[in-house]
This record gives C-alpha cells, sequence and structure tokens, in this order.
C-alpha cells in the first residue's frame, strides 16, 4: 500500500502532499520535513529506495524517490509494491502530468493544486494503484476538462483578458520534462 | 492540446497565491495568510449567499493555505456544501477538500455521507467516481457501515461502467481494511475473483489489489484466484509487445498488473494442479529468459519495468522454494544485478539474496557471491546499498564463512555511517558466538569490537561476553591475558574498562604467574580507570576490588587503602559509599574462609538464549521482543554488575524476573541461517512460555465499596473497570489497555462464570485499549468471585492471567430507607443465632466519619441517620436482589476510636449471605 505522497522542491517547500493515512497536521508537517530532510541529502546516482524516517514507521516503510529538476517526487509504501514497479509509477504520473500540462513545471503544481490531485485520484485511490494507462488516465482528465469547461464558459473571457498574471515574473524554473534528459 | 490549459482558473487564487510567494519572510507569510482567513472567514459568515465559483475559490485558497502547514478549522461546512452542487467542478473541489481534511465530527460525516449516498445513486459515473474516491480516502467507521453493502452490489453489477467498477474495487478494499467486520463478501467472492479475466485491463489491475487483501485473509475462500492469475499472467507473459496497447510501457506488456499477479501468487503454496503448475513455471522461465535477451530500449524505464517483474518473479521462486533449478537461474540472476551499474538493481539484487540465503538449495550458491558482496559493503557509495550487503553478509554467513565475514564487518565498522553502527555491532557480537569453534577468537572479536565501536556496543553484548568467559574454562586465561592487554591502551573505552574489571576480578589469578601481571600490576591497571570512569562502572570496579583481595591476599594492604579513602567512602554517592564501607568492612573482618566463601569464583551462567539476538531483533522493528524483555537483561546483568557482593546462590538461580524472558530454551541456532528478520522471528515465536502472572487480590479488595477502578496492571497490561448494577443485574466495561508499543496477538478472555460477553478483539495494538463488555445476573447469593482468564500472545510468549472479577454479592443491594422504630422491629425479628454474623476487627485504614461514610454508600446500602442510640455508630440497611429470592440484610458498625477497633454486626434473613457480608467487610475498614 501507499502511504503517502508527497512532493516538494529542492528547497524543501511541499507542492503536493496526499496521505492515504491519518495523521494529525502537524505530523504531516513534520513527516514531510522529516522526509525532504532524509532525500535530500542524498547524491544523484544513487539507489532510489531508502528506508523510511521513524515519523512514517521506520523500516518497515520505503521511501521511493525521483528527483526531476526542481522537484522530488516521493512514494511512502509498505512492502507489498515492488519497488521499481514504483519507480515506474512515479515516471507515468509524472509524464501524465506533463501532458497534461503541456511541459509541465513547478509553477503549474503551485497554480494547479487542485488539478494536479485530480489527475492523481484518477492514478491512485485510498492507497492503491487505480490505473497505470497513460492514455486512460489522460482520457478521464480530458472528460473532467470539458466538463468544467461547459462550466465555467462564462469566466474564461474574463481570465483570457487579465495579463496572464505575474506567472511570468516570477521566478521558478521550468522542470521541463523529458524522458530522456530526466534524472533517474 | 494540453488537457489542462493554463489561462483558465481563477483569478483571485492565483493573486493570493503570487502574494505567498513573494512575501520575504515567514512573518509576512503568516500575516498574508492571517489576513486572508479572515477575509474567508468573514466571506462564509457573511450575509451574502455565495455562489458556486466563489466558494469554490475560496476552498481552493484554504486547500493552499493547508498545503503550506497551517491548520484549516472552518469551511467543512461549505465543501459539504459544494458536494450537493450539480455543477461537476464545484462537486469535485468539495470532495478534494473533505479528502483532503478529512473531519472527523460525526455530525459532518452524515452529511457527507448523505451527498455520497446521492451521487451514488446518481448512475452519473463521473459523480460516481467521485463518491467512490472520498470514501476511499476518508474510509472511517461510519462510512462502511453506510456503504459496506452497496459498493459489492456496483462492483459486480453488469452494466456498470469500467472505471466506475476499478473505483469500487478499491474502495471496497480501503473499507474492508477499517472495517473488516462490515464488509461480508460471502456470496460476491465468486465474482469478484473472476474480475481476474475482466477484458478492461484498468479492472483487473484495481481488482486484483483487492483480491490479494481478500487472499491473505481468508486464503481458502479465495483459492480459485490462483489457476486464473496463472492463466492472465501467462497470457501477458507471453503476448508481445504491442499486443496491449496502452498498457504496455516501454515494451514490456502490463508489467504493473504482472507484478501484483505474482504478488497474489506469494499467498499461496505452489499450485497443486500439476496443468496450472506446469503453466507457471513455463512463466516463470519466460521470465528468467526474457532478462538474457537484448533490451528492446535504452531507455532505463524500460530496463525498470522489465526488471520489477523479474524481481517479483524471483521472489515468488524464493518463496515456493521447490524447485532447485528455478532457485539457482534466480541466484544466478541476482550474482548479474550484483554488479550491474545500477543502483536500484544492486540494491534490489543484495535485498533478495538476503531472502534467498534462508533457503537449502541456494545458500550454497548465494555463498559464491562473499566477494562481490564484502566489495560492495567497501565501495558502494550509498548507505542504503552498504546496509544491504551488511544484511545479506549477515544473512549468508555459516561456519565455513564466519572467521571473514566477521573480519570484513569488523573493518567496515571503523568506517561505517553512524546510523547502522549499532546493528553492525550487535550483528558481528551474534555471529562471533555463534560460529565460534575457538573461544579464543570470539573474545578478540568481541573486544575489537569495544575497541573500535566502544559507544555502540550495548550492555548486552558486554554481558554476553562475560557469560561466555564465565561458562567456559578453556577461555578464561586467554580472556584474563587479553583484556589486560588491552587495558593497557591509554584511552581505552569504559565499556573495555567493564569487561576488563570484572574479568580480573575472577581470573586475575591465572595470569598473575607472570611478573609482567603480577596481581598489584593488574590493581593499579584497573585502578589507573577509575576516576575516568561513570559510577555504575566504579562500583563494578570496587567489586572487582574485593575480589582481588580473596584472590590475591598480597594486594589487601593496598586496596583497603583505597576502599578508606574520603573518595570512596564517603563518596556522596550512595551505591559507591555502600560498596566501600560494606567491603572494607568485609575484608576486615570476615577470616579468610568466610571471604573466600562470599567472594567465590562465579558459578556458570544458565545456559540460555542470547539477549543480544533479543536486541537486535527490536532494533529491526516492532514486533516480538518486548521492553520488558530488555529491562530482564537489564536486571540480569545487574547480578553481573553486582560480582562479588553477591552470594553464589542468588547468582546460581535465575531470578525470576528473568524466567519473564520468552528466549530462555533453547532456540535452533545454526538451524538454516536465514535473514536476519525471519530468523529471529522464528527463534522467538517457538520459543514461548506460559507466564501466569499473579493476580492481585489488594486491587479487588478495593472493589467491594466501587465499581469503578483499575482492576489490574503489570508491565504489559492494565485493565479497568466501570461497572452498573441494577437489581439482580449487573453490567460491566472491561477495558484492557496495551501498555507496551507492540502488538497483542490472540487476546482472549475467558471469564468463568454464566455471564454473557461479547467477544473481544484478537489483536490488541501497541498503546490501544479495548473493552469488553460483561452482563451479569445474579442467580442465588455467593461467595466466590467469578475468575477471568486472559491470554494473549505478546511477543514470543504467550501470558496468561487469571484475575477475580470483583463482583461481590453487596452489589446487587437495593438500599432501603426505614425510620428507628423499623429497624429495630426488624433487627429483632431476625434474631436467630445464624442469621446473624459479628466480628470484632482492628481499622486497618482512617477511622474519619466522612471516609466511613463513602464506604458504606457505596456498599450500596442506605445508610441511616438518626437510627442508633449512639450517634458514632452506623447502621445500615438493603436488599440484596438473586433472581430467586430477596435477603433484607440489616448493619452496624460500631467505631471505637480510641482502642481503633470496629464492632461489626450483621443480620439477615439468610445466614450465608450474613457470612459472607461480615467477612467482605471486615476487610475494607
Amino acid at each position: 500500500m501507499i502511504k503517502a505522497i508527497l512532493i516538494f522542491n529542492n528547497h524543501g517547500k511541499p507542492r503536493l502532499s496526499k496521505f492515504y493515512e491519518h495523521y494529525n497536521e502537524d505530523t504531516e508537517q513534520q513527516i514531510i520535513r522529516e522526509t525532504f530532510h532524509l532525500v535530500s541529502k542524498r547524491d544523484e546516482n544513487v539507489c532510489n529506495f531508502l528506508e523510511g524516517g521513524m515519523l512514517i514507521g521506520g523500516s518497515d516503510y520505503k521511501l521511493i524517490y525521483r528527483h526531476y529538476a526542481t522537484l522530488y517526487f516521493v512514494f511512502c509504501v509498505d512492502s507489498s509494491e515492488s519497488e521499481l514497479g514504483i519507480l515506474d509509477l512515479i515516471q507515468v504520473f509524472v509524464e501524465t502530468l506533463d501532458k497534461c500540462f503541456e511541459n509541465v513545471c513547478e509553477l503549474d503544481l503551485i497554480f494547479h493544486v487542485d488539478k494536479v490531485h485530480n489527475i492523481l485520484a484518477e492514478m491512485v485511490m485510498g492507497g492503491m494503484v487505480l490505473e497505470t494507462n497513460m492514455n486512460e488516465i489522460i482520457t478521464q482528465v480530458d472528460a473532467q476538462n470539458k466538463m468544467e469547461k461547459s462550466e465555467v464558459m462564462c469566466f474564461v473571457t474574463f481570465i483570457n483578458q487579465c495579463p496572464c498574471l505575474d506567472i511570468c515574473s516570477m521566478q521558478g524554473h521550468c522542470f521541463a520534462f523529458h524522458t530522456a534528459s530526466a534524472s533517474r | 492540446m494540453p488537457a489542462v490549459s493554463k489561462g483558465d482558473g481563477m483569478r483571485g487564487l492565483a493573486v493570493f497565491i503570487s502574494d505567498i510567494r513573494n512575501c520575504k519572510s515567514k512573518e509576512a507569510e503568516i500575516k498574508r495568510i492571517n489576513k486572508e482567513l479572515a477575509n474567508i472567514r468573514s466571506k462564509f459568515k457573511g450575509d451574502k449567499a455565495l455562489d458556486g465559483y466563489s466558494k469554490k475559490k475560496y476552498v481552493c485558497k484554504l486547500l493552499f493555505i493547508f498545503l503550506l502547514g497551517h491548520d484549516i478549522d472552518f469551511g467543512h461546512m461549505e465543501a459539504v456544501n459544494l458536494l450537493s452542487s450539480n455543477k461537476y467542478t464545484e462537486k469535485q473541489i468539495g470532495y478534494l477538500f473533505i479528502s483532503v481534511l478529512v473531519n472527523s465530527n460525526s455530525e459532518l460525516i452524515r452529511l457527507i455521507n448523505n451527498a455520497i449516498k446521492n451521487d451514488l445513486s446518481s448512475r452519473n459515473p463521473t459523480f460516481m467516481c467521485l463518491a467512490l474516491h472520498c470514501i476511499a480516502n476518508v474510509g472511517s467507521r461510519e462510512m462502511a457501515e453506510a456503504f459496506a453493502s452497496e459498493i459489492p452490489r456496483i462492483l459486480v453489477a453488469g452494466d456498470t461502467m469500467d472505471s466506475v467498477k476499478q473505483s469500487a474495487a478499491l474502495c471496497l478494499l480501503r473499507l474492508y481494511k477499517t472495517s473488516p467486520d462490515l464488509v461480508l463478501m460471502g456470496e460476491w467472492t465468486s465474482r469478484v475473483v473472476h474480475l481476474l479475466n475482466d477484458q478492461h485491463m484498468g479492472v483487473v489491475t484495481a481488482a486484483i489489489s483487492l483480491i490479494t487483501c481478500l487472499s491473505q485473509k481468508n486464503p481458502d475462500e479465495f483459492k480459485t484466484c490462483v489457476s486464473l492469475a496463472v492463466s492472465r499472467l501467462s497470457r501477458i507473459v507471453s503476448s508481445a509487445s504491442t499486443d496491449l496497447q496502452d498498457y504496455t510501457y516501454y515494451f514490456v506488456p502490463a508489467p504493473w498488473l504482472s507484478c501484483k499477479l505474482l504478488r497474489l501468487l506469494q499467498c499461496y503454496p505452489p499450485p497443486e494442479d500439476g496443468a496450472v503448475k506446469g503453466r507457471l513455471v513455463e512463466c516463470l522461465e519466460t521470465i528468467l529468459n526474457k532478462a538474457q535477451e537484448p533490451p528492446k530500449s535504452k531507455k532505463v524505464q524500460h530496463s525498470n519495468a522489465k526488471n520489477a517483474i523479474l524481481f517479483e518473479a524471483i521472489s515468488l521462486i524464493i518463496h515456493y522454494d521447490s524447485e532447485p533449478n528455478l532457485l539457482v537461474r534466480a541466484c544466478n540472476q541476482l550474482g548479474q544485478f550484483l554488479q550491474h551499474r545500477e543502483t536500484n538493481l544492486r540494491y534490489l539484487a543484495l535485498e533478495s539474496m538476503c531472502t534467498l540465503a534462508s533457503s537449502e538449495f541456494s545458500h550454497e550458491a548465494v555463498k559464491t557471491h562473499i566477494e562481490t558482496v564484502i566489495n560492495a559493503l567497501k565501495t558502494e557509495r550509498d548507505v542504503s546499498v552498504r546496509q544491504r550487503a551488511a544484511d545479506l553478509l549477515y544473512a549468508m554467513c555459516d561456519r565455513s564463512n564466519a572467521k571473514q565475514i566477521v573480519a570484513e564487518m569488523l573493518s567496515y565498522l571503523e568506517t561505517a555511517d553512524y546510523s547502522i553502527r549499532e546493528e553492525m555491532v550487535l550483528k558481528v557480537a551474534i555471529l562471533a558466538e555463534k560460529y565460534a569453534v575457538d573461544y579464543s577468537w570470539y573474545v578478540d572479536t568481541i573486544l575489537n569490537l569495544i575497541r573500535i565501536a566502544g559507544d555502540y556496543v550495548s550492555e548486552e553484548v558486554w554481558y554476553r561476553v562475560i557469560q561466555i568467559v564465565i561458562n567456559r574454562d578453556d577461555v578464561q586465561g586467554y580472556a584474563a591475558k587479553t583484556v589486560f592487554e588491552a587495558l593497557q591502551a591509554p584511552a581505552c573505552h569504559e565499556n573495555m574498562v567493564k569487561v576488563g574489571g570484572y574479568i580480573l576480578g575472577e581470573f586475575g589469578n591465572l595470569i598473575a604467574g607472570d611478573p609482567r601481571s603480577s596481581p598489584l600490576v593488574q590493581f593499579n591497571l584497573l585502578h589507573s580507570k577509575f576516576h575516568l570512569c561513570s559510577v555504575p562502572t566504579r562500583a563494578l570496579l570496587l567489586s572487582a576490588y574485593i575480589k582481588f583481595i580473596n584472590l590475591f591476599p598480597e594486594t589487601k594492604a593496598t586496596i583497603q587503602e583505597v576502599l578508606r579513602c574520603d573518595s570512596q567512602i564517603r563518596n556522596s554517592d550512595v551505591e559507591l559509599q555502600q560498596r566501600a564501607v560494606e567491603y572494607l568492612k568485609l575484608s576486615s573482618i570476615a577470616s579468610t574462609d568466610v571471604l573466600a566463601t562470599v567472594l567465590e569464583e562465579m558459578p556458570p551462567f544458565p545456559e540460555r538464549e542470547s539477549s543480544i539476538l533479543a536486541k537486535l531483533k527490536k532494533k529491526k522493528g516492532p514486533g516480538a521482543v518486548s521492553v520488558t524483555e530488555l529491562e530482564d537483561s537489564k536486571r540480569e546483568g545487574g547480578e553481573l554488575n553486582g560480582g562479588g557482593d553477591r552470594g553464589p546462590d542468588t547468582a546460581s538461580t535465575p531470578s525470576p524476573s528473568a524466567d519473564l524472558l520468552g528466549i530462555r530454551s533453547a532456540a535452533p541456532v545454526g538451524a538454516a541461517p536465514a535473514s536476519a528478520g525471519s530468523l529471529l522471528v522464528d527463534v522467538f515465536s517457538e520459543a514461548g512460555t506460559t507466564t501466569t502472572l499473579p493476580s492481585s487480590s489488594l486491587f479487588w479488595l478495593l472493589f467491594v465499596c466501587k465499581n469503578n477502578g483499575v482492576l489490574f496492571e503489570n508491565q504489559l497490561l492494565q485493565i479497568g473497570i466501570k461497572s452498573e448494577y441494577r437489581q439482580n443485574l449487573g453490567r460491566m466495561y472491561l477495558f484492557y489497555g496495551n501498555k507496551t508499543s507492540v502488538q497483542f496477538a490472540s487476546f482472549t478472555t475467558t471469564p468463568q462464570l454464566n455471564v454473557q460477553t461479547k467477544p473481544v478483539e484478537p489483536l490488541v495494538e501497541g498503546g490501544a485499549q479495548i473493552q469488553q463488555v460483561l452482563n451479569i445476573e445474579c442467580l442465588t447469593d455467593f461467595s466466590d468471585a467469578p475468575l477471568l482468564n486472559i491470554k494473549f500472545r505478546y511477543g514470543g510468549a504467550l501470558q496468561n492471567l487469571t484475575l477475580k472479577l470483583p463482583v461481590t454479592i453487596n452489589k446487587f443491594f437495593q438500599p432501603t430507607e426505614m425510620t428507628s422504630s423499623d429497624f429495630f422491629q426488624r433487627w429483632k425479628q431476625l434474631s436467630q443465632p445464624q442469621q446473624e454474623a459479628q466480628k470484632i476487627f482492628k481499622a486497618n485504614h482512617s477511622m474519619d466519619t466522612e471516609v466511613l461514610k463513602a464506604k458504606l454508600l457505596g456498599l450500596g446500602t442506605a445508610l441511616l441517620d438518626n437510627v442508633d442510640p449512639n450517634p458514632e455508630n452506623y447502621v445500615c440497611a438493603g436488599v440484596i436482589q438473586t433472581k430467586g429470592q430477596q435477603v433484607g440484610c440489616l448493619l452496624r458498625l460500631e467505631p471505637n476510636a480510641q482502642a481503633q477497633m470496629y464492632r461489626l454486626t450483621l443480620r439477615c434473613s439468610k445466614d450465608s449471605v450474613s457470612r459472607r457480608l461480615c467477612e467482605l467487610l471486615a476487610e475494607q475498614f
């Protein structure tokens, strides 16, 4: 079972946290910090698995992570999951995000947390994997977007008139994802 | 077209997020957030009804604030309102909020359940999926109660859309995990198993998680899944990389599903049906063959996916442990991975080999990789990998390679990461002991261990070396010589001083012949360390000194001088001072004969399983070994520590507390060397002992006059009681609290009386409490309290506990108010000699009026004022209700404060009741 899915950036700022087991808010934040601490001190090119921190359950749990440019994607799983399988799952998740957001970058995750949650929900449900087929996931997300579009038509024109906010002016690196160039 | 266009979204939200991101300091951020929270709060509270869009925007803001680590204590109601919206966007954000910020507020859960119910019956697949997701994410008991019967129906219904089926399967799984009692598969079992054959791979992917979990819990009912899984696996494995289209991931057909199928098969023994088994073996061979084929892509994803399947296949082969051919192939494959350039594969190969090492077919094959593994331990850059290498060395160790492996581990210890040193020390100590043929090697190893990593050598380790030296004559002289040499190092670890002090105190005479280690030299060497040591070590050294006086009478004067000096005899530490005083006195008063008897060499320790194994197990995670065991080993160490000042008799009989150790019986050491984890689990589970814990009658007595409180408490368990009685009926709530951090398994309680009970949960998690209700009916009067038998497994040891339940006859009292004249009239009526019971006894507790009154009221009777002519006396009246009859009781208690005595008189319409009540009450005052 997947116990938690965490995304944070190189500075430990959480960009997504999804716990499939109940913790109170404080513990959740501590887990994020502890996980960041464990993962960020590791070199590139070491293996992608490590034993979980104390808060999340110690050596009975594994942290399986990938580091893409500015973001860490960390899955905390128990022993019933295949490590390489989860690694693939992270890849599917990121590729899906990349397709949905078109060259996804950290800012997309910041400004569209709800969308990211929705995409994730199409893959993982209650800590178990629901779907691994990227096309299927994207089909579902597309369908939802269509529904959404039809409902928010009235706002679209309004939003488009806004000077695309200050996204462009903000610093924030694209973690433009390409399978070939991605760190392992 | 990107699925999410970047333009649409909510402007207010984007502005807010940008503001936060532009905050220069944490304070500024908090300020901005508080401003926003106030804004949202006022909007939610405001008179103006918010439209769906605004609600959605604010809920999104709250989500963002929550992600930053701030508590959100409002907005739940608004989120619930969004659930009932007809608009997808609003409904969806409502569900998102609920899923992320679940609230156990039951009021709210009811509303949420309502919304879910509507969505589930909406027949709109998107809404149904949202609702199912919400159930799966929250997964509370209330939800299980509401939907556990509905979801299986959705799952197997013919007209359910595939995507809904997928969600329903995982939703059901979640409910099964939280409330297995509510999810009754029964009639659905076969249809759920057949989901493995579903056309849609996504449905199979979701269903297999459900089936795996159900199979683990009820293997027999789900047995049919084995053949279905094998045929599904076989179809996937033999398909071309293009057959499965979308489910082909980087040229590997359905890797995730294959892994899950292989995992499912690991819940069962090898298939009995020859055809199924043949097909499965074929699959496994194909998977192993594919590993040797050239990769279809250079991308790391391709090899990951392929190897994910390969590792699961190897796990299954190891799990079956019955196909020598496959096992050897698996081992060779892992051997290749040990030197793979991918760190991940090296890591996984080391991990899998650990389990492979425990198989008799492949143990030898694993051993051939020893050089590679040692090399990994030395050269891997990644500590996770090095740790796996150390684990594997431990697992593959046997008599033939122990010396090499121990030497390598010792040399690795010098540079090992701090995080794994303690575990490494324990492993070295265990291996050294387990495979020691030559005990001088063992002593060398442990002393080296203390020298290299003294800080990480726990007490258990050095206790153990002393136990072994004491028990083996052939190594004592060598040990004495070696510690003597080790102590000559200018800086040596305190643990070394402890071992040195103990061993020289016992066996210093064996090396005293050599003038270089004459008694005085030995003493001076030890004493030179004395001032640098902590109090416990000094205490041990003092004991060593007194032993020296016995061993070497020529040192007596010197040592007495040391003991006599102020820093010893007036030491501020009580223990040290006491030892100094007693030893000094002992040495000056006792004759040599007496001294020789008192300070005789320690008798051999009873052979029992090494306490360091327990320690390692404890480190490896919660489970078999408990805190008490460690405490016990410490106590055992206390005996060691005491050394000289305890008589041989105390030391030779293991203290009763040590018997609590579930590990004393000879464990199958040296049986199949297994991985650290599994071996140790075996050791402890086989060595279970039954321990009858003493029940405490003191606690029980307290309950005569009260109904609530703690009935029993020891290091493991606390039992609390709440009870209420009415007429001849009673209800008792028993609370069993697990005081440890470890689960109690097979927890059962058997009351030995005719009471109605509901069975208790068989598992009590660490720190958790479970409750049991007893319904009691009093049929006739009685004097013996019912017994309650409690059994549970704590670690390996079966705990067995028998307690008297605090059910006494007085619990069924109905108070009866009466006037003075009524009372005396009845009193006279009950004048037969048998009807009266009287006792004169000494006060054991305070004779304070209020205390006495409280006790008498607690007894259940009515306390009657102005009845007895003497206001000092107490009179009470009540009727005991049993099923068959009512027994009237009158009570008179006459305290005599001066003499601290009472006279208690009881008159009841039934003579046995008088006697029993009199006995009970005499112990209460």
